[in-house]
């Protein structure tokens, strides 16, 4: 019995020639705009008269960030107290709130530094915004910590500077890794920002130094250090920024991943598990992107930036958010699988009460907004929808905030003693120190988007199709010399 | 030619453009001589015969200090120092010292890289002939420009016009140092 069958002699099964699929690359600069265009595009939105929106933003984040200033001050004159910690949540919104801001900063490590290692060329427009957001995001996670250990004026004791008691710090304990992590990650993000900045600071020197206004051309000159735009200058300068990349990569990954250790390390049900560290990763890079499509988009309208941040930028970010979050979701399945594969009845209780216990709600919001809401994000209708983008992305920061709440609270409030079993809930004072800091936050980003670049200008420039040496002028016709 | 010339610039419209006169510049034996640019151009350090940049071996040394500062300054604490009893762990261990200590070499490799970008530079460096030229200021926007210095021992005031000229510079003129 045969089942091959006869093949007609114009269809051969073997093709003698297979031609790779011919699909045009994405533009990263929509209409094929022109340096000069960029140069003004960017410049002028730090150029351009303060406009009105801009002042009622800055009054309403104001007014936010006072919050965070009278909570603290409260704190500080109170005694640590004021928050609702207490046997046994003695870690309560302090530390969700920490983890919080610390993982909304990855993405912008991600997107400057993964991003350029992979030569992922959209990174080049949104780079600049997702690194200050980091910065800011890392400032506003700081203030949990250095006023959580109580008594803030000993904050310092958290590094190893010689003192009275001549007693150093531990270096075994998690939380001492995690003062170097995030120091280090807080020092390397403002160097990175920052050395990327200098040749568009240059941009903005001589364009202020042209139309004569000398005082603002001197600042922005001071921090350019006299930057001219030489080759020889660009080409340690390019090394400079490859290396910085590299070491943000294990940087990136190596910071969360301290913070997880922070709980893995520990012999707390729900929080002693190997998954941990690529599970916070994930989920850091989740929620980050999360926060840079719910900054960049409104940018995006306000500034009419459709031609640098086009429809592949926001497809690219929604795609990191659809894998990212469906990673985010397997570990929370397999957490549930190993407490179970583990036979460990204080495992298994501990993820049974999350899912059912008293804080059934908070788990019910983390995995809708985590686990679902990024499935949307397969639907190129969806993607195409800018609002509905923006709303989804708003989404994410809810529930990668619940995720640290759940993960954190629900643990700590049913520990081995069921006799101090309880139910934690936020103090007034906490509630409003953390609603603060989204006032924080905004304060910083407004300020940068009113005087800095917000988009890496000679990056974007090199991106573009007549940035090709072979494409254009003589060059093209000629073949090399050597 | 006034005895304080820098040198002479040239004015290039396009990448290309530039690109094909910095290899001729190049062929021609100049070697104190540089092109501004408004953005890195992809090839140009071959087409002006420049090497590969020497920050990675300034990163390579800030990162050993880096790890050997952590591991040293954990054992000198925490063993050395004032040994600190802590559940019964090792006073040392390279392991526990080894996340501080990779976190130092990050830290340490990052301050090595720019600090070293910025010396092989030259940099910061405020005050320069070439920011001098009326038209630089569209070196960091959309044109681009070759600068042959004078204290390069091929320079010829006559010659070395010549050959901007040829290679298609336009508004050739003297910078003044």
């Amino acid at each position: 019995m045969s089942h091959v069958q006869e093949q007609p002699a114009d269809s051969p099964a073997i093709l003698s020639e297979v031609h790779p699929l011919e699909k045009p690359r994405a533009a990263m600069v929509g209409n094929n705009r022109s340096f000069a265009w960029i140069t003004n595009k960017i410049c002028g939105i730090a150029e351009e008269k303060t406009p009105t929106w801009w002042w009622y933003c800055f009054i309403c984040a104001c007014f936010v960030a006072s919050f965070t200033v009278a909570g603290i001050i409260y704190l500080v004159s109170t005694g640590i107290g004021v928050w609702g910690h207490r046997n046994p949540v003695n870690w309560g919104w302090a530390i969700v709130n920490f983890v919080f801001w610390i993982g909304i900063g990855h993405a912008g490590t991600l997107i400057s530094a993964i991003l350029c290692l992979l030569r992922q060329k959209w990174r080049t427009s949104i780079n600049r915004s997702a690194e200050a957001m980091t910065i800011f995001a890392v400032v506003c996670a700081g203030i949990f910590p250095v006023f959580h250990v109580g008594r803030v004026w000993y904050a310092w004791f958290l590094f190893p500077l010689p003192n009275s008691n001549y007693i150093w710090q531990n270096y075994r304990s998690p939380l001492e890794w995690d003062v170097f992590a995030v120091s280090t990650y807080g020092t390397v993000s403002v160097l990175f920002w920052y050395v990327g900045m200098i040749p568009d600071l240059a941009t903005m020197r001589d364009r202020f130094a042209a139309v004569g206004k000398t005082i603002r051309a001197r600042i922005y000159g001071l921090f350019a250090m006299g930057w001219r735009g030489s080759s020889r200058h660009w080409s340690n300068y390019e090394m400079a920024y490859l290396i910085l990349a590299g070491v943000s990569t294990p940087l990136v990954l190596s910071v969360h991943t301290i913070v997880s250790f922070d709980f893995a390390v520990s012999l707390i049900p729900g929080w002693h598990t190997t998954i941990f560290p690529p599970y916070f990763v994930a989920g850091a890079i989740f929620s980050g992107f999360g926060m840079v499509l719910t900054l960049i988009l409104p940018l995006r309208a306000i500034y009419h930036l459709e031609d640098l941040i086009t429809q592949y930028h926001i497809d690219c970010m929604c795609k990191i958010i659809l894998a990212t979050g469906t990673m985010v979701g397997y570990a929370y399945a397999m957490e549930f699988f190993i407490a179970w594969y583990s036979a460990n009845p204080y495992e298994g209780f501990t993820f049974i009460n999350r899912a059912f216990g008293p804080y059934w709600w908070a788990y019910f919001i983390m995995v809708s907004c985590n686990v679902i809401t990024p499935q949307f994000f397969w639907f190129k209708a969806v993607r195409e929808n800018t609002w509905l983008v923006f709303i989804l992305s708003l989404f994410v920061n809810v529930g990668m905030w619940f995720e640290r709440f759940v993960i954190i609270v629900t643990s700590l409030a049913r520990d081995f003693l069921p006799s101090s079993w309880g139910y934690y809930t936020p103090s007034v004072v906490e509630i409003f120190t953390y609603f603060g800091t989204f006032g924080v936050f905004s304060v910083l980003f407004l300020l940068f988007i009113r005087f800095l670049p917000i988009m890496a200008i000679a990056e974007l420039k090199a991106v573009t199709p007549q940035a090709d040496a072979h494409s254009t002028g003589k060059h093209a016709e000629d073949k090399h010399h050597g | 030619m006034a005895e304080k010339t820098y040198g002479l610039i040239a004015t290039f419209d396009t990448p290309g453009d530039l690109m094909h006169a910095a290899e001729q510049v190049r062929d021609a034996g100049y070697r104190k001589w540089d092109c501004i640019t408004p953005f890195p151009v992809h090839g140009l350090d071959k087409a002006m015969g420049v090497g590969r940049s020497r920050v990675p071996r300034i990163s390579l040394a800030g990162g050993i200090t880096g790890f050997c500062t952590g591991m040293s300054m954990i054992w000198f604490m925490d063993k050395f120092d004032y040994a600190l009893t802590v559940g019964g762990k090792p006073f040392f261990s390279p392991l526990f010292a080894f996340p501080v200590s990779y976190e130092l070499t990050i830290l340490f490799t990052a301050f090595a890289t720019i600090g070293g970008m910025f010396v092989l530079n030259g940099l910061p460096m405020h005050y320069h002939p070439v920011l001098n030229y009326e038209n630089i200021r569209r070196g960091t926007d959309d044109l681009f420009f070759i600068v042959i210095e004078k204290s390069d021992p091929r320079f010829n005031p006559g010659n070395t016009r010549a050959l901007l000229e040829k290679i298609g510079g336009r508004e050739i003129a003297e910078l003044e140092s």
